[in-house]
């Protein structure tokens, strides 16, 4: 038995979690591994982030810790008999409850306190009825992108009308249809005004797919059959990357957009240059 | 309830080798059956899960090796996109249920039910051998499908639709997936049989004095474990079962109408997607916590027998684990965050999933304390209990972000979830398998495992996998999705081309460790030295029978069964541990 009750594991415990640790914060510290940087409004997403980061964190080192050395300290020891314990009287029952308690107390509840359940309630409440409006829809394996165009409408969509020319399904009896501007799968670009509320409506033709912009912090999955929507408000000019992150077949992998922030003044611009849908389906 | 009679005492003839080895009903033999193919499963989960790193790796590279082994699959020595998605599928179904479901509680709840409650058998022995070979039935079938022209499901082991429904939708959806539903239909009645038969061995048939607050911390978890999958396992049946009418017979559960795959209209009309997740994750939840309530009654068990120590608030812990189970099967939703599902539904699911995480907190709290000031003997099995708390800590921990439905929309379906299940879920759950294996196997085969090996074993695993998976919670962080065939064609995920050949070299030395347990395994059930009948010194009935106790587990009297199981170390006793068969009065203070 005496190498059952060795200090050896107890010792190795304790350095693979002390090194490790220190090892961990260094690579990390040194790469930069982090969230990608904030270009949208949802800041408070980082705050809860950070904040549950740092206490789980903590409680991590230090568990890990008392693991560790109630290992190497209480490695066994013919001379010393384990502590009788267990467990049943009020006080320890207490002891055994309360740090439930403060674990949850801690982590999960301060989250919520930080403002949780309120960017939840404004990422899925009503946008700023001025906002800007694009619609994304996913296909095996690439994105359509389409805008409303000035009167700010979406014409009518029919999947029985979708064709190779007409990849969308627009329907061009429809009034609002003529102005959209329209880019078939992987030919658009999601141009985004800077500082002004940005609706993105999501719809997909075939299976789930799920548009993820990290830098904005928003995902939201494309469901057939439905639309969903999300929006935000871009804060940073430049250039981000769309990708999928609902898996969707051979090519979820691949299945990229391109995102760019400007100026409003610039997109307007932009748009106005882009063929509207009436001049190229009749 | 107690006292039960059911001392019929068989006689026993001869058995010929099928009904003693094949066709066998004594539990023994079925939980050593369920085991074995567990491990096989085990290790072909493992050696998909190469692949797969192989690929994250060295995208592009040719390797003529892997075209020699995988053949089409790897034209050229690169393997195909579809083929990463058959693997990610075809590894975490085969690792999730048949591993870490049948391979887990099929073996000790099997092993440990009767033997730990002072029964004889089971309460349906027939039953209980059906209960095997379904699964087997079932095994067969999802093996089958590696091998068809389309190669297996590759639609990812949630089987999301229309994805899993549209035959053309990725190659796996052809008949690979008819397979796995097939499979996963059986493999559902299996454990069905399984969870009526430990329900009511446990409720019935637990023999004298033994009062369900004297039983095992095991066989709580292992007694919740199964009413968990008769009321879950059901619902994934009935999505099952839609799902192929979907695929086969032109029913609209899950496809809406108006899709159009590859330029073709799809003939569905008026199913929703949505539904289909809800099926799933009403039984996919709760199956997280089939797999880890038996891991974490066995690590309970091991630990305090090794501590020699009471476990700590063994009413708290049977309560936590009741408060787990019943929770668990009201958190579904936090898996649907951003699916399109209502918002406000989502908060709700942010509370009731807070509220899984207090007895989760008090269970392990409880262990550590546990441990605390006790006289520690480093088994291997021990070891892997030990380990069990390591990993399982910084998986619980960041649940709580992915628990937070506003961090999960950054942080959902990337590799941050990848590593919180891996460490929660997988691995944990592997370690609470592999203590019960180093712990069990004296009693099971007779004999005991090579400690050194075991040891190495286990440091070779639990610093493989904190290096394997660790390092992805970084890669989730920086938004790397999950499920992706490589990491090529965003600026954001190919920082860490670097990190993804680091993470696949610990992956191969984690593997090559579990290629030590194997021998040890095998080499010791035949050649290693006899073990009698209590080597851990332990308190739980199992430990009074024969190494291994011979059908019908006790001589003609059933055991009797005078205290709890925890007396570890009372002070006044002569010995550090007292059975639950001793009847002597011991005053603890
Ligand atoms: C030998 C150590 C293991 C390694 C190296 C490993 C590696 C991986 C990899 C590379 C993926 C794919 C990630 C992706 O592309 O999204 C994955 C997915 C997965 N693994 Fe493991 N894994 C291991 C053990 C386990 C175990 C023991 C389980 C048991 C539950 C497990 C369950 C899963 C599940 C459920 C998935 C998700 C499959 C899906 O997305 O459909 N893994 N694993
Ligand atoms: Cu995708
Ligand atoms: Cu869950």
């Amino acid at each position: 038995m005496s190498q059952n009750q060795s200090k050896f594991h107890g010792l190795l415990f304790l350095f693979f979690f002390i090194l490790g640790s220190i090892a961990s914060v260094w690579v990390v510290l040194r790469n930069g591994w982090w969230l990608p940087e904030l270009a949208s409004d949802r800041e408070t997403i980082d705050k809860i982030f950070v904040t549950i980061f740092i206490i789980a964190g903590i409680l991590f080192v230090l568990s890990e810790l008392a693991l560790s050395y109630f290992i190497f300290k209480y490695a066994g020891d013919a001379r010393r008999k384990a502590f009788y314990l267990p467990g049943t009287t009020k006080k320890e029952i207490l002891w055994s409850i309360l740090p439930g308690v403060l674990v949850v107390m801690i982590l999960e509840i301060s989250a919520e306190f930080l403002g949780g359940a309120s960017i939840w309630g404004k990422i899925h409440g009503e946008p700023p009825k001025d906002a800007f409006l694009v619609e994304i829809t996913g296909e095996q394996f690439a994105w359509s992108i389409r805008y409303p165009g000035p009167d700010g409408k979406f014409g009518k969509v029919d999947p029985k009308l979708i064709s190779y020319d007409n990849p969308l399904g627009i329907d061009m009896s429809d009034e609002a249809s003529k102005d959209d501007i329209v880019f078939p799968a992987g030919e658009g670009v999601l141009y985004l005004p800077l500082n002004h509320p940005v609706v993105l409506l999501i719809r997909s033709k075939d299976v789930i797919h799920s548009p993820f912009i990290p830098n904005f912090r928003v995902k939201q999955d494309a469901v057939p059959g439905m639309v969903t929507r999300t929006w935000f408000v871009p804060k940073k000019e430049g250039e981000y990357e769309l990708a999928c992150a609902e898996l969707c077949g051979l090519g979820h992998y691949r299945m990229k957009s391109l995102v760019v922030v400007k100026p409003m003044e610039e997109v307007q611009e932009w748009l106005s240059q882009q063929t509207p849908a009436g001049d190229i389906y009749w | 309830m107690t006292g039960h009679e059911h001392s019929q005492v068989e006689v026993h003839h001869k058995e010929g080798f099928i009904r003693k080895y094949i066709f066998s009903t004594d539990h023994k033999t079925i939980a050593k059956q369920y085991l074995i193919t567990g491990i096989i499963w085990g290790f072909i989960g493992m050696i998909l899960s190469w692949f797969m790193r192989l690929q994250l790796a060295y995208p592009n590279q040719p390797i003529p090796l892997l075209e020699k082994i995988l053949g089409g699959w790897a034209e050229g020595g690169i393997l195909k996109p579809e083929f990463y998605t058959a693997l990610i599928t075809m590894h975490g179904t085969i690792m999730v249920f048949f591993l870490l479901t049948a391979g887990l509680s099929g073996t000790f709840s099997n092993y440990l039910i009767p033997l730990q409650i002072g029964a004889r058998d089971m309460a349906f022995p027939v039953l209980n051998m059906l209960s095997y070979w379904v699964f087997f039935a079932a095994s067969v079938v999802m093996l089958i499908s590696f091998f068809v022209q389309t190669g297996p499901a590759g639609a990812g082991w949630t089987m999301y639709p229309p994805l899993s429904a549209l035959k053309n939708a990725v190659p796996g959806s052809g008949f690979g997936t008819t397979l796995w539903l097939i499979s996963m239909a059986l493999f559902i009645v299996s454990s069905l049989l399984g969870a009526l038969n430990y329900i009511t061995t446990t409720l019935n048939y637990r023999t004298k004095g033994m009062s369900m607050g004297r039983l095992p911390i095991t066989v709580w978890g292992m007694f919740v474990t199964a009413i968990l999958g008769l009321l879950s396992f059901p619902v994934l049946l009935a999505g099952a079962v839609m799902l192929i009418f979907d695929r086969e017979f032109g029913t609209s559960f899950f496809v809406p109408s108006g899709l159009v795959l590859g330029g073709q209209p799809v003939p569905h009309e008026g199913g929703n997607p949505i539904l289909w997740q809800h099926l799933f994750w009403f039984l996919g939840h709760p199956e997280v916590y089939i797999v880890l309530l038996p891991a974490v009654s066995i690590v309970g068990e091991v630990l305090a027998t090794n501590s020699r120590k009471p476990l700590f608030a063994y009413k708290i812990c049977v309560g936590a684990i009741i408060g787990i189970g019943a929770l668990s099967m009201i958190v579904w939703g936090h898996h649907m965050y951003v699916s399109g599902m209502n918002p406000i539904l989502g908060e709700i699911f942010v509370v009731t999933t807070l509220a899984i995480s207090f007895p989760t907190a008090i269970l392990i709290f409880n262990y550590l304390v546990t441990v605390w000031r006790g006289s520690l003997r480093f088994t291997p099995g021990m070891l892997f209990a030990l380990g069990f708390l390591g990993l399982f800590i910084p998986g619980a921990l960041t649940g709580a972000f992915l628990a937070t439905a506003p961090v999960d929309i950054q942080l959902h379906d990337t590799y941050f979830v990848v590593a919180h299940f891996h460490f929660t879920m997988a691995t944990a759950a592997a370690f609470g398998m592999f203590a019960g294996v180093y712990h069990w196997f004296p009693k099971m085969f007779g004999r005991m495992m090579n400690d050194k090996l075991g040891k190495i074993h286990f440091w070779g695993t639990f610093i493989g996998v904190y290096l394997i998976f660790f390092p992805m919670f970084f890669q989730g962080i920086a938004g790397v999705p999950r499920r992706y065939y490589s990491f090529t064609e965003y600026n954001f995920t190919s920082q860490f081309i670097g990190l993804n050949k680091f993470i696949t070299i610990a992956a191969f030395i984690a593997g090559a460790a579990q290629f030590i347990f194997l021998f040890n395994f095998f080499w010791s059930m035949f050649k290693g030295p006899k073990a009698d009948k209590n080597p851990w010194k332990a308190n739980t009935l199992e430990w009074q029978a024969d190494s291994p106790p011979p059908h019908g587990n006790w001589g003609p009297e059933l055991p009797v069964v005078y205290r709890g199981p925890y007396e570890y170390s009372v002070p006044g006793a002569e010995e550090d541990y007292i059975p639950q068969t001793a009847s002597i009065k011991v005053e603890a203070k």
